[in-house]
């Protein structure tokens, strides 16, 4: 499974969002730092989602990081998130 | 438990600078496109910041990761306190949040 497919699926099963999106931006930092052969480094999700109602935007990365732990232990380099409760504006 | 000698430094570079930001590259010359964008809003604040170049400090580099659980650079702390990387801080920025958060905690600004 391609690691696109394994954010979006752990992100789906932990947080339920009612939209989820994640893009490999890799190609476009390639020849950058954490740019690797074979990319899969940079990606960008949005995500919105109850659990994170009442959240800081700290605790909302934080909890976005720790559920791809393993993401990052692996060669994931950058993620850009946009973290939102389903009753804030965009 | 004493900490180790690059958690120490991490704490005297946070403790040193009421605005303290880890990137990539230098203020005048960034190296990473998100330790750019975060320049580029302190500038347009006119806030003054100090700054630590991860990638010529390997030690730095792993250390401000777990110092403050957060697993990408950059970072930037203000008065010792971690307040986010690059989208945290844009997102701040463009809703005003950002203009407020550096009054409240007293940051000088100069005009720009």
């Amino acid at each position: 499974m391609k690691r696109l497919e394994r954010i979006r699926l752990a992100l789906d099963e932990a947080l339920s969002p009612v939209e989820l999106e994640v893009i490999d931006e890799s190609h476009l930092h390639a020849g950058h730092s954490g740019a690797r052969e074979g990319g899969e480094t940079h990606y960008r999700v949005v995500v919105i989602s109850a659990a994170f109602v009442e959240k800081s935007r700290v605790a909302r990365e934080r909890l976005v990081h720790a559920l791809l732990a393993e993401e990052f232990a692996s060669g994931l380099h950058a993620l850009s998130i946009k973290a939102r409760a389903p009753n804030e504006q965009p | 438990m004493t900490d180790s000698p690059t958690v120490e430094r991490i704490k005297q570079h946070v403790s040193g600078n009421d605005v303290m930001l880890f990137m990539k590259g230098t203020p005048v010359f960034p190296q990473c496109g998100f330790s750019a964008a975060v320049v580029q809003i302190l500038n347009h604040m006119g806030v003054k910041f100090g700054s630590t170049d991860v990638l010529v400090d390997p030690e730095i580099r792993q250390g401000v990761k777990e110092f403050s659980n957060w697993p990408t650079v950059p970072q930037l702390y203000v008065k010792g306190e971690f307040v986010g990387g690059c989208d945290i801080l844009r997102e701040m920025f463009e809703t005003g949040e950002l203009e407020e958060f550096f009054n409240q905690a007293g940051i000088e600004r100069e005009a720009v």
